[in-house]
């Protein structure tokens, strides 16, 4: 499995309340949530959700997602057409959320210090390899594990659940 | 190797005669809570999963208190899409307006938690039954619908720190204060996947109500779980809320901690987070005289009783500056009335405060105070993130409710001790 985009590079504590302002939480719906995803991030240069593309992957330095434990968050991210986030830390609800809504994430210091905002980026999630293809360079970040394989390829925690429960094959 | 707290009752729950840090785990739960915001997501994502109950509907609080009393139609929408799940699958505690409260001063009020407990609840500051010796934490809304669907969670079990709390805090030094330099010193992500767990001969100093403020903020400290062991005040607390029998776990002697800090709270000062993190922390003798637009008492944080007495102890006799709003939000609708009762609310409004019904409301910049640019609030609320009180440029100090009370009658942050 691979994912390949741009990149919206951010900093360190991105909480969120950045990624979705609760003043959009009176809303559950992807598209819209979507809409308004990184709104908050204002000290960004390349805005958010006026430039994002399918495939895209945001890049982030430490403890991102901190804060509100609002799925609306990643359903937000994904629902942008992210296909991943790799940060040098995650916050924990935030990266349990990520896991059982199958929007995938990598930890990756490396990668975090020197992938550049709109830097080309093809991430393999079997490997755990992260391509700059920009900077012509590549990083190893640890592959998914077992746990998180298992529950991705059932298609998330929901998916798993109903198996488990004896009502899915 | 011996285990935390926290590993403890995981492995209880787990069926587990050990866990170690790391190990993946599913755990029996005692309690699944949602609120406004989370559980329409959680609903949906259980009616995907196809069965017809929820796994114990005694189990399961549903409490409508972030957009409520109803703030606009599509949050009507959202609570109206809860009310019906809950009645529907015939859940026992779900709290309408008017009963209901904000869901962590409420839960432990009605003896929903008791130590021992294993619970989560689709909102962050879930960990604030930690104080009753309970493992809590916070989860997201598919967390929730599969919690509600079978009764477990899975989790990782987390690493711990402990907070050798020591002697005792001077007059005006609160819960609020001690976690609030406990997280300016190891950082918005210094418990990272971590159990916090506070400890010490200071423990006895500390109220219910400061050990909930502290529990309350361990999210904020990145933690998984913020922890206290029961004592004879946490055993008295549950006996008056609860009818639950409480479970009672001690770490063991050779538990295995990442880190030990040991923190004197009689050196403690009232402490200031600055914008745009809790780690921004300053004593209140370097924050005094920063002028501010408005001051909030409340929240899951500080909306309890003895936060809404310490507030009015301050207030009392005194007018709020004119240039401030002070909206004040007990957390309760027992608290509410206790308010009423003690004479309390008389004060507030005759200090010029807005006395408002239980709600999350401001703390999230969802109602009831929403700031405009450039506008400073101090507030006793748990976040001082970008935004996260209205607008984008709008700012938020964190204190507790007597740094709070003392800087609404001065129009700027104001030791107590100076009043």
């Amino acid at each position: 499995m691979k994912a390949c985009g741009t990149v919206f590079k951010y900093g360190d504590n991105i909480d969120t309340d950045v990624i979705i302002p609760a003043r959009y939480l009176n809303s559950s719906d992807p598209k819209e949530l979507a809409s308004h995803c990184m709104e908050d991030a204002i000290h960004s240069t390349v805005p958010f959700a006026a430039n994002v593309k399918d495939g895209d992957i945001i890049v982030a330095e430490r403890n991102f997602g901190c804060g509100s434990s609002r799925e609306h968050a990643p359903i937000a991210i994904k629902a942008s057409g992210i296909s991943c986030v790799i940060a040098k830390s995650f916050a924990r609800i935030f990266y349990r959320n990520c896991i059982n809504i199958g929007l995938p994430i990598l930890e990756c210091e490396e990668a975090a210090n020197d992938i550049d905002m709109s830097d080309k980026v093809e991430v393999n999630f079997d490997t755990g390899v992260i391509t700059n293809l920009t900077k012509n360079k590549t990083y190893q970040a640890q592959p998914f594990p077992e746990f998180m394989k298992e529950m991705m390829a059932a298609g998330g925690l929901i998916e798993q659940t109903k198996v488990k429960l004896g009502l899915k094959k | 190797m011996g285990m935390t707290m926290t590993q403890k009752i995981l492995a209880a729950h787990a069926g587990l005669e050990s866990v170690k840090a790391g190990q993946l785990i599913e755990a029996k739960l005692d309690l699944v809570l949602g609120n406004d915001v989370t559980t329409p997501v959680a609903i949906k994502e259980f009616k995907k999963i196809g069965v017809d109950k929820v796994f114990d509907k005694d189990k399961v609080a549903i409490v409508p208190d972030h957009f409520t009393p109803n703030k606009d139609i599509k949050s009507a929408e959202h609570c109206k899409m809860v009310r019906e799940f809950a009645h529907g699958k015939d859940i026992t505690n779900y709290f309408e307006v008017g009963q209901m409260g904000i869901e962590h001063c409420l839960l432990p009020e009605s003896g929903l938690v008791v130590s021992g407990d294993v619970v989560i609840g689709a909102d962050s500051h879930t960990c604030t039954y930690g104080a009753l010796g309970a493992f809590s934490t916070g989860v997201g809304s598919t967390d929730m619908a599969v919690g509600m669907a079978r009764g477990v969670a899975w989790f990782k079990v987390p690493a711990a720190l402990k907070f050798v709390l020591k002697n005792k805090p001077a007059q005006w030094v609160s819960g609020k204060d001690i976690i609030l330099h406990i997280i300016g010193m190891i950082g918005v992500d210094g418990a990272l996947y971590k159990s916090m767990e506070f400890v010490g001969d200071g423990l006895q100093y500390l109220s219910m109500d400061d050990r909930f403020t502290i529990a309350n903020m361990a999210i904020e400290a990145g933690g998984k779980n913020g922890i206290f062991p029961v004592d004879e005040k946490t055993l008295e607390y549950v006996k008056e809320h609860s009818q639950k029998t409480p479970v009672v776990y001690e770490a063991d002697e050779d538990a295995e901690y990442d880190a030990v800090y040991e923190i004197d709270l009689s050196t403690l000062r009232p402490t200031v987070a600055y914008p745009h993190l809790p780690e921004n922390t300053k004593t209140i003798d370097e924050a005094k005289g920063l002028e501010i637009d408005q001051v909030v008492i409340g929240s899951c944080t500080n909306g309890r009783i003895s936060d809404m007495r310490i507030a009015a102890s301050i207030l009392k006799g005194k007018k709020i500056d004119k240039n401030i709003r002070c909206i004040i939000l007990p957390g309760t609708q027992k608290i509410w009335l206790q308010c009423v009762e003690e004479g309390l609310a008389t004060i507030f409004v005759e200090a010029g405060c807005a006395f408002s019904t239980p709600t999350c409301g401001p703390c999230l910049g969802g109602h009831m105070g929403i700031l405009a640019k450039g506008e400073r609030a101090l507030s006793t609320t748990n976040r001082n993130f970008i935004g996260r009180m209205g607008h984008p440029e709008s700012e938020v100090y964190l204190a507790s409710p007597a740094v709070a009370a003392a800087s609404a009658i001065y129009g700027k942050i104001t030791d107590p001790a100076e009043v």
